[in-house]
């Protein structure tokens, strides 16, 4: 039992039927009177002490006929989801594996037995094999069946898809092996749902028709259908016997659903990323902090300013801190790229800005305070909570995220969206909401807006897609635009245009830009300031120029030189050994220095603070490293 | 086409692969397509997304059927092979994909998966697997112990070394490495592609490697193809079409990609931005945008 | 389109064809004929000739094919055939029904669908307890039989409460008022069952929904969080919903014979339950056809409804 990992209600659940079942089966053994001895003097008498669930009008047991009556509905539902199972499964995976003719010829069986008046069907097989039960369970099995097949078929269909079973087959492994190896271990689990869920449709489905008096009826023993038909005639004598009898059905049918739905939630091994972003609450803090005053940028305070930026996701043993102590600034009109690879934290920095973060994770300290256009308020993004951030997202700050064919309603028109979304912005009228989407569409580059405009989301192209996301960001006139990773889903070519366009845009509208990326190049041609992440700290800050000129931190350094742009051809590629560390086991010194070939001891005898570094003659001010032998490392 | 010093391992002429089926009409997903490849040797097929050379790629392990041409490994026509002498091949041509998430079973131990490719192709006793996943193993440049975890134990870059020690397993002459590096870091990166060159140095394996990435192909490819729309554009040696490249559109895929030197993507900006100013649709040689679906 | 209409014709009339020729096969092979069953009504013994005659009065004596062929040639002609205890046409008796069924049956869907789509999407949106509750009652709804469920309502609602009749049925245009009143026990009782289901569909898709990435970007563009449940999530989560509708249907049939027989209700359902027991195949017949005819109509209904939601189907 504890190896199927059952939740506790789903243990309940098999506890309860095993005990029924036992209680059914051993019937002859173990129920305290026969079901049919009749004791007129007790007839619908109550619970007592040795009549524990009563009697019926003939003063026969209650309990006692529930037993007996368990048996018959067992039988029933077993004879139901041999067929059940059977036909589904076989012809399910036939079906999904095979495909082609084979494929189809069974789908249109299926759908005929689905289309198949059941009732109808088993009222008439009843009459054929009279009081025969396994024959109407058996057609009750077929006729369900296809319910069973199309999740068969579509387990199968998407396992053979897997790409490891694409793997096997190219190991040479023949069709049946894989079947063993890879598929039925994938369809246990889907099949023990679906049959739960058909018993108990099957134990509902019988003892209907042994209510309605068409199978078991009263004469030839005891059945759960049958007795509340016993009890639906008594029922202004007494209302008792009611309980009972439709209770135990209750039950057994509630208990074989958890059962199916408690097989369904069991989680799956592959950790698979969650995307459920979900706004949350940022944590509040215990004490409010002083908020300290925004660095000045080129003389002005800044548009975005962000200081100690901490945050913590869920994780199984409790929250983890994803990204610390993060400090950077955005000036109004610049363009400043997060750069760092995977799990380093950087989308989690950019969604905090908007509150969505995937669900559960919060900002547990520090401030990203933002100035509006007018400069006149400033608020601070990590203490906002959920119907304050409605008043930022997309009217100060809007977001363009990396897959483009995702990011919009696959089920309204682009005009219609584009509509909404301006609307929401700034009251006006549909027409002047039209012009304005055409408008919208022709800033991003669209050739034909109002064709686009009629168009649904898929019959956009990758770039095109992009540009309507672009578009949709910009309805509201943000003063910040957030860009996570806009071009990595798309082609060289058109990734060049949309940077290209961002960059444009970037111009024209006097906007900033928080450019989040992995890709140097992405970096090199659109940004102006660079913020290197690694292990959810900031390693190093400076003018895009600087950083790849003159690279301080050895983890940028190393990335540098490891990029296949700049590597020299002919010799191996420059490496960077080990691996990135996992947030839980974040130590307070460099997170880079087991990988470091310049690595001290001095690196984690404590926290490395961020610090400017000097900079060159002609380098621009405002270079901060997070390394304690950043200026050694220099004169070398 | 350069001086042929032995027959190719594996050769395509006039290859055209088309998905469309009775009355349904699908442009070809690869058209009038020929390549060699000689033993030893990196191919690197390089193209956008509809390129048509994930599908060369999928000819040559057999999972795509030709509607035109042919397809010869070490001089025999394999165009048409089915069920058992495709099982048989599988000796010689494996492939590493793209996702070292969905390559690997999650459910199953990586020795279970290690050892499909013996247990297809060989009999061996239960001890002589052992030794062979652990040689296979160290040939990666990962621990024995590896082998009885799970997937989900392992990043990236790690999953992407037991998928090439997968493809190891029977010694094959011919690897498919379907953008083996493109799902993973930069760091990591480079180690993968390391290790695909030491191993072809050592085992004299010959890669048809697949990547939309024109720089890494420098690194790693001998000569390269450059496809669009299902056919191939230009090929030659590396250096070659990367330094001078015949081809309009091989120019533009080289210069649409950015260095990372801001300096030096500004001047490459100057010289193909010409047509890039802010109209709309800008008019350019480069492939346009089209609506997809037509 | 032409095609898909084409195709869609073929289909159904392929399923009618099986439908009655099983209905056909089945009822003839059964024990028992129509002939005993009039006969026995009538007077408790008869003759083996009285029911040789009485059988090739009604037919019966005739091949399996013929008799099927004679009903496919009057269903050419708009007629279904006539009872065999009655003499009554089947169409009439399947008219005079029809009402009573549909009102049960297309009742209980509306209701069904509207509170359950409802319930499905609050309990996606809040999720926590309220999710947890949509559950529970989910779960009861569909454990519960109908027919004690109906048993209970009678006794506490028509009987001790009278609230409501406890049974039988008014013919609207007679009286609104009492059609509403004799529909609602038996309407609430076969909803249970549906609401559940549907509830849980709702909930299921609104939840794979909201996790889709496009949820989230519309939240990013500023969008209330009603407009983003209520128009764009409840949008796309109605496409599986409503694929589900279909299958309900067809269940709901089932179930319907049930309450019919519960409540009195003078329903097709009801009607098919007496014919069955005494081998009248051409009502027997009648009633299936009518069945099936409900079936592929709520399909194609469905799947133009399919059609109309999913932008990507529309267009291939």
């Amino acid at each position: 039992m504890k190896r199927l990992g059952l939740s506790p209600t789903g243990l309940v659940a098999a506890g309860f039927l095993l005990v029924v079942l036992l209680a059914s089966l051993g019937a002859p053994l173990l129920a305290p009177y026969d079901p049919e001895q009749q004791d007129l003097t007790a007839a619908l008498a109550g619970p007592s002490a040795e009549h524990w669930l009563g009697t019926d009008r003939l003063g026969r047991d209650v309990l006692s006929r529930l037993m007996y009556g368990g048996h018959v509905t067992f039988i029933a539902v077993a004879e139901a989801v041999a067929v059940y199972v059977v036909l589904g499964a076989g012809l399910g995976i036939l079906a999904g594996y095979l495909g082609g003719w084979v494929d189809r010829l069974i789908n249109g069986i299926s759908d005929l037995l689905l289309a198949l008046p059941g009732i109808i069907i088993l009222l008439m097989v009843l009459a054929v094999f009279p009081n025969n039960g396994a024959a109407t369970m058996a057609a009750l099995g077929a006729m369900t069946s296809p319910v069973l097949l199309r999740v068969t078929r579509g387990v199968t269909l998407a396992v053979r898809e897997e790409l490891y079973v694409r793997a096997a087959r190219l190991s040479g492994l023949t069709a049946g092996r894989i079947m063993v190896r890879h598929i039925l271990p994938r369809l246990a689990g889907p099949i023990t749902v679906q049959v739960f869920l058909f018993a108990a449709t099957a134990v509902l489905v019988q003892s209907s028709l042994s209510f309605l008096g068409l199978a078991t009826p009263e004469t030839v023993g005891p059945s759960w259908g049958n007795m509340v038909a016993h009890a639906a005639a008594v029922t202004s004598q007494d209302l008792w016997l009611a309980v009972p009898t439709g209770g135990i059905l209750v039950l057994t049918v509630l208990a074989l659903g958890l059962l199916g739905d408690a097989a369904r939630a069991r989680p799956a091994r592959r950790a698979a990323p969650t995307r459920a972003y979900r706004p949350v609450v940022p944590a509040v803090t215990s004490s409010p902090p002083a908020v300290p005053g925004p660095a000045t940028v080129n003389g002005a305070a800044p548009l975005l300013s962000v200081r100690g930026l901490t945050i913590a996701v869920p994780g199984p043993d409790g929250p983890v801190t994803v990204v610390r102590d993060v400090d950077f600034d955005v000036a109004a009109g610049e363009c400043v790229g997060l750069i760092g690879e995977s799990g380093s934290g950087k989308t989690m920095i950019a969604r905090s800005l908007l509150g969505l973060l995937p669900a559960g994770g919060a900002v547990t300290a520090g401030h990203a305070l933002f100035r509006d256009r007018s400069g006149s308020t400033t608020v601070d993004l990590a203490r906002l909570g959920e119907r304050e951030f409605a008043a930022i997202r997309g009217r100060r700050i809007g977001l363009v995220s990396q897959e483009p064919s995702s990011s919009l309603d696959p089920s309204f028109r682009v005009g219609s969206q584009l509509a909404e979304v301006i609307r929401r912005h700034e009251p006006m009228s549909r027409r002047q909401a039209r012009a304005r989407v055409l408008e919208l569409l022709a800033t991003v580059r669209l050739a034909d807006p109002e064709r686009v405009a009629r168009q649904y989301p898929h019959e956009l192209s990758g770039g095109m897609a992009q540009r309507v996301s672009i578009a949709l960001a910009l309805a509201g006139n943000p003063a910040l635009l957030v860009a996570d990773e806009p071009t990595t889903a798309l082609d060289v070519t058109v990734q060049a245009e949309i940077l290209d366009l961002l960059r444009d845009l970037q111009a024209r509208l006097g906007m900033a830009v928080l450019l989040v990326t992995h890709d140097w190049g992405v970096l090199a041609d659109l940004g102006e300031r660079a913020v290197v992440v690694y292990a959810g700290q900031v390693v190093e800050q400076a003018s895009v120029d600087d950083i790849y000129r003159d690279p301080r931190h050895p983890y940028t350094r190393r990335l540098l030189e490891a990029n296949p742009h700049r590597a020299p051809v002919g010799q191996g590629l420059p490496t960077i050994g080990g691996v990135v560390p996992s947030p839980t086991v974040w130590w307070p010194g460099c997170r880079f220095e087991p990988r470091c070939p310049d690595a001290t001891p001095r690196c984690v005898a404590g926290p490395v603070p961020l610090e400017p570094v000097g900079g060159e003659v002609g380098g621009s001010a405002n270079r901060l490293v997070r390394c304690v032998r950043a200026e050694e490392l220099v004169r070398r | 086409m350069i001086p042929e010093r032995s027959t190719p391992l594996l050769s395509l002429r006039n290859v055209t692969v088309n998905y469309g089926r009775g009355r349904r009409r699908l442009p070809d997903a690869v058209q009038d397509v020929s390549l060699d490849l000689t033993a030893g040797e990196t191919l690197a097929l390089v193209g956008e997304s509809g390129s048509g050379k994930s599908t060369v790629g999928n000819v040559v392990l057999g999972l795509v059927p030709v509607r035109a041409g042919t397809v010869t490994f070490a001089g025999e026509d394999i165009t048409h092979a089915t069920g058992r002498r495709r099982r048989e091949l599988t000796r010689h041509i494996q492939p590493i994909f793209q996702d070292p998430y969905g390559s690997l079973n999650p459910v199953r131990t990586i020795r279970q998966t290690l050892v499909e490719p013996l247990l297809a192709h060989e009999r061996l006793t239960a001890a002589e697997q052992r030794e062979r996943v652990a040689l296979a193993l160290s040939r990666v440049g990962l621990e024995p112990d590896a082998a009885d975890r799970y997937p989900a134990q392992f990043s990236g870059g790690q999953r992407q070394r037991i998928a090439i020690a997968r493809a190891l397993m029977v010694s094959p002459r011919l690897i498919v490495c379907d953008e083996p590096t493109s799902a993973l870091d930069l760091s990591v990166q480079a180690q993968v592609l390391n290790l695909l060159r030491q191993l072809q140095r050592e085992l004299r394996v010959s890669y048809l490697f697949i990547t939309h990435d024109l720089a890494i192909v420098r690194h790693v490819a001998d000569r390269v193809a450059v496809l669009r729309r299902g056919r191939i554009v230009e090929t030659g040696p590396t250096e070659q079409v990367y330094e001078n490249p015949r081809e309009a559109y091989t120019w533009a895929l080289i210069a649409a990609a950015p260095v990372p030197d801001p300096e030096q993507q500004r001047r490459r900006r100057l010289l193909t931005g010409a047509a890039q100013s802010g109209s709309p649709g800008p008019a350019r040689p480069a492939p346009a945008e089209s609506t997809s679906g037509r | 389109m032409v095609r898909a209409t084409v195709r869609w014709l073929a289909s159904s009339a392929a399923l009618l064809v099986v439908v009655t020729a099983l209905t056909f096969v089945l009822t003839s092979i059964a024990p028992g004929d129509a002939a005993t069953a009039i006969l026995s009504s009538q007077s408790g013994s008869y003759t083996p000739e009285q029911v040789e005659r009485m059988r090739h009065l009604l037919g019966e004596d005739q091949p399996l094919w013929a008799r099927y062929g004679a009903w496919l040639a009057d269903l050419a002609r708009g007629s279904l055939g006539t009872d065999l205890f009655s003499g009554q046409p089947v169409t009439e008796i399947i008219a005079a029904r029809l009402l009573p069924s549909m009102s049960l049956v297309v009742g209980t869907v509306l209701v069904a669908t509207l509170v359950g789509t409802w319930l499905g999407a609050v309990s996606a949106r809040r999720g926590g307890f309220v999710g947890r509750l949509v559950d529970v009652v989910s779960l009861l709804g569909f454990a519960v039989p109908s027919f004690w469920l109906a048993l209970v309502l009678i006794e506490l609602f028509a009987v001790r409460w009278r609230l409501f009749p406890p049974g039988g049925y008014v013919d609207p245009r007679d009286d609104l008022g009492g059609w509403l009143a004799t529909m609602t026990l038996p309407v609430v009782t076969l909803s249970a069952g549906a609401i559940a289901f549907i509830a849980k569909q709702t909930r299921d898709a609104m939840s794979d929904v909201l996790a889709q990435e496009y949820i989230t970007m519309l939240r990013a563009r500023g969008l209330s969080e009603r407009s983003i449940v209520y128009k764009h999530a409840l949008r796309n989560a109605a496409i599986p919903v409503v694929t589900m509708l279909g299958l309900t249907l067809v269940s709901l049939l089932s179930g319907a014979v049930v309450i019919e027989g519960i409540f009195f209700i003078p329903g097709l359902g009801e009607r098919a339950v007496v014919a069955t027991g005494d081998h009248n195949l051409p009502v027997i017949t009648g009633i299936a056809f009518c069945f099936t005819l409900v079936v592929v109509t709520t399909n194609l209904i469905v799947d133009l409804a399919y059609r109309a939601l999913n932008p990507r189907v529309r267009h291939s």
